[in-house]
């Protein structure tokens, strides 16, 4: 008996040894030397970059892999849909800690930019000698969105899907509603007509924007109507949120009504409910003329302010492209954005996925592509007028603590509005004003 | 003789000891040295796996810690209970907390009391007994999200329940009730695991002497007086594992509230602490936070399980 506890006390006793062991091991392993950070920028030679699985981008994406590596023997590019995960960015947050992201991915999200770049996982594009002229030629004055607060930019401004109002023509006309001209230049003509669908029995739902706590349904609610109703103010700017304000209320008191008179309602559908025609309205990007053309007559109509305007303002829905630091071939990888930036690709791009390029002429460059195609006029007009998410610290928690209190309020109505946004916005200065 | 007067004296029943059983050289691996080669792979496993996991996320709990890219050189300072003030001041945090507890408390008791009558009756099942067994465990096996797809077509508000109960049906509706949405995903993961503890208390009742029953039968007892003096007595170890088990189980619910409302709402009536570990560690990029958190919720249900093993392990102790 003696024995085995002696054995069991040596066992126990290594074995906390070597735990603590790697843990120090693992505490000491943060101070490393870094790579030559300088060198990396102009080294050449193959390198890999991940896309988006959507199956138009990936159309485009294998095209411009296969044009390059056809012109660049030397340097050729792997290319692969982005592993699946839960989100693309606890995917790419996770092959940032463990040193293995690829070069260049095609779908960086520029609300995860602040949280990249706080882990060191992203190479400024205006380190290399030609990258701020290159952002500033292609993207123009939209760049400036996207600058971090030390004054660099991390991220490509590559596509955006400006989220406009998509409506099902079908059931207007089936609730006696003029469905070629639609009364919903305002808020208040929305919730009329919202009111007039519901009542006429064609409908169960006006509109079903997903009542779920993530932090990112807010971008498909509450902001492209705030972006309408204060002329393109972001969520926080110069460090302070913006929201709880009259234009803010607003748009949330409009919500609130949606749902109290349940003209929305608050379960999560699984699915889309406008492609199955279980709610009339839709906020989306250019991305949906390709998903819903054989599954609904629709129309579409710019986001209503609280007063009628002809040039508002929506959330642009972006997707970047970030240069990661684990890529030992940094100079490779700046031509391979630049080229898969250029005219030519951005052009394949558009006709491939309807996605707007970020260009600063967009209408102009490819004139006659909208021609050809008008119903992306409307995109590519209000591309121009877009609110990105804040380049702000702690961006994520921004966003999850602005959509609790807007679940908290505005959809189960446990507070009021003028509570939760006050508290939201005090706690989002504090998260903004950390490092 | 000489002998029997060293035996008598505590002196001589040493020196005799010595005489007869001498003190062998042992190595400083024991005496089964390939003993330890053999149980060496599940130590690393439990070391790499689990110890240093653990150790590693009480660490990252004292300090300002975020994750990096490897070489990336930044400050993680001690910060004490700096983290921990922080969770459990949080409002989220307690009521996430109060969620499992409510949680708890609904299913632990119907997991134990539902898993431990169908078993009995499977056991006495003479007819369709591999049917019956194969579609209880059917649910444990299949993948959440299915099932998940599931109970949404069963309890959202225009959902087959809430046509059947038609004026009766709750208005909120269950899965966006502040009071009925914990329920319904403590019901939901009471029905999906049942199967597996089905199987357990199968097993344990295998143990159970036929002889007992029958001489219980020859005494005059009735059914319910053997399942109550013979049966359940008799499963007591399976009813300390299926309580230990559904508890810890329960305390990491995660996938129900993810995918069952919508991320632990109605305004996070359904949250669980798991739940915000994944929002705050992984999406929020806190992992200092989310490992105090979790540092705590282990805690918490080091504790309960201790009470429960008390309460019901009894004699089993």
């Amino acid at each position: 008996m003696k024995h085995i506890k002696t054995t069991a006390r040596r066992l126990t006793m290594s074995a906390v040894a070597v735990a603590g062991s790697m843990v120090l091991a693992a505490c000491s392993s943060g101070g490393s030397d870094s790579k030559d950070a300088s060198g990396a920028l102009t080294a050449t030679g193959p390198i890999k970059v991940w896309y988006s699985n959507n199956e138009f981008e990936v159309q485009w994406a294998e095209k411009m892999v296969a044009d390059w590596n056809n012109a660049n023997p030397d340097e050729q590019v792997t290319g692969q849909q982005i592993p699946a995960g839960k989100s693309s960015e606890e995917v790419i947050g996770a092959a940032i800690t463990a040193g293995n992201a690829p070069c260049l991915v095609f779908n960086t999200a520029p609300v995860a930019v602040p949280q990249f770049q706080k882990q060191g996982g992203l190479v400024a594009l205006d380190s290399f000698p030609d990258g701020a002229d290159y952002l500033a030629e292609r993207t123009g004055d939209l760049t400036d969105q996207y600058q971090s607060s030390d004054g660099k930019t991390y991220q490509m401004p590559w596509k955006s899907n400006p989220v406009v109002l998509f409506y099902n023509k079908d059931i207007f006309t089936a609730a006696g509603l003029d469905a070629e001209n639609p009364k919903l230049a305002t808020q208040a003509e929305f919730l009329d007509t919202a009111r007039a669908l519901v009542e006429s029995g064609a409908v169960q739902n006006a509109i079903w924007p997903s009542p779920a706590s993530d932090f990112f349904q807010s971008w498909f609610d509450f902001y492209p109507f705030y972006a309408a109703n204060s002329n393109g103010a972001s969520l926080v700017e110069d460090g302070k949120a913006t929201f709880d304000s009259d234009a803010g209320k607003q748009v949330a008191t409009m919500f609130e009504t949606l749902y109290q008179e349940n003209l929305a309602s608050k379960e999560v559908y699984q699915g889309d409910s406008f492609a199955e025609g279980k709610s009339a309205m839709s906020l989306a990007g250019p991305w949906a003329i390709n998903a819903y053309k054989d599954a609904v007559n629709w129309g579409a109509v710019a986001i209503p302010g609280a007063e009628a305007q002809d040039d508002g303002y929506t959330f642009s829905d972006a997707k970047n492209i970030g240069l990661y630091s684990a890529c030992e071939n940094q100079g490779t990888a700046w031509e391979v954005l630049k080229f898969a930036t250029s005219e030519e690709q951005d052009g394949s791009l558009l006709a491939l996925t309807g996605q707007m390029p970020m260009r600063e002429d967009l209408t102009s460059t490819y004139a006659d592509y909208f021609a050809a195609n008008p119903a992306y006029e409307q995109f590519a007009d209000q591309a121009a007028r877009t609110v990105e998410v804040p380049n702000v610290s702690n961006s994520v928690e921004v966003w999850q603590t602005f959509r609790t209190a807007y679940a908290a309020s505005v959809v189960f109505e446990n507070q009021s509005i003028d509570e939760a946004f006050q508290d939201a916005a005090e706690k989002i200065d504090q998260l903004v004003a950390q490092n | 003789m000489s002998l029997r007067t060293v035996q008598d004296s505590p002196v001589g029943v040493t020196a005799n000891r010595q005489l007869t059983r001498p003190r062998k050289k042992t190595s400083p691996l024991g005496r089964q040295p390939l003993g330890l080669l053999f149980s060496a792979p599940y130590v690393v496993y439990v070391l790499g796996v689990l110890a240093f996991p653990l150790g590693y996320a009480v660490y990252i709990s004292f300090h300002d810690y975020f994750f990096t890219a490897p070489g990336v050189q930044v400050d993680r300072p001690f910060v004490g209970l700096d983290n921990y003030v922080t969770i459990l001041s949080d409002p989220a945090v307690q009521r996430s907390f109060l969620n499992i507890l409510i949680f708890l408390v609904i299913n632990v008791p119907l997991t134990v009391g539902l898993s431990l009558i169908l078993a009995n009756a499977l056991n006495r099942v003479t007819r369709l007994r591999t049917f019956f067994r194969v579609s209880y465990f059917v649910p444990y096996i299949t993948a959440s999200v299915a099932v998940v797809g599931v109970w949404l077509f069963l309890f959202q508000e225009n959902g087959l329940v809430n046509v059947l109960l038609g004026p009766l049906a709750p208005d909120p509706s269950w899965l966006v009730s502040s009071w009925l949405a914990m329920p319904t995903v403590a019901l939901y993961v009471t029905w999906k695991q049942l199967g597996f503890f089905i199987l357990l208390y199968l097993a344990a009742l295998q143990n159970i002497p036929e002889e007992l029953y029958e001489s219980a039968s020859v005494d005059g007892a009735n059914k319910w007086a053997q399942f109550w003096n013979i049966t359940v007595p008799g499963v007591r170890s399976a009813s300390v594992l299926v309580t230990l088990l559904a508890t810890i189980t329960g305390a990491n619910l995660f996938t129900e509230p993810y995918l069952l409302t919508g991320g632990g709402g109605p305004d996070g009536a359904s949250s669980s602490p798991v739940f915000l570990m994944y929002q705050k560690g992984i999406l929020q990029g806190n992992p200092d936070v989310a490992a105090a958190l979790g540092v705590v919720l282990v805690l918490g249900v080091l504790l309960v399980a201790l009470i429960q093993k008390r309460l019901v392990g009894g004699k089993e102790d």
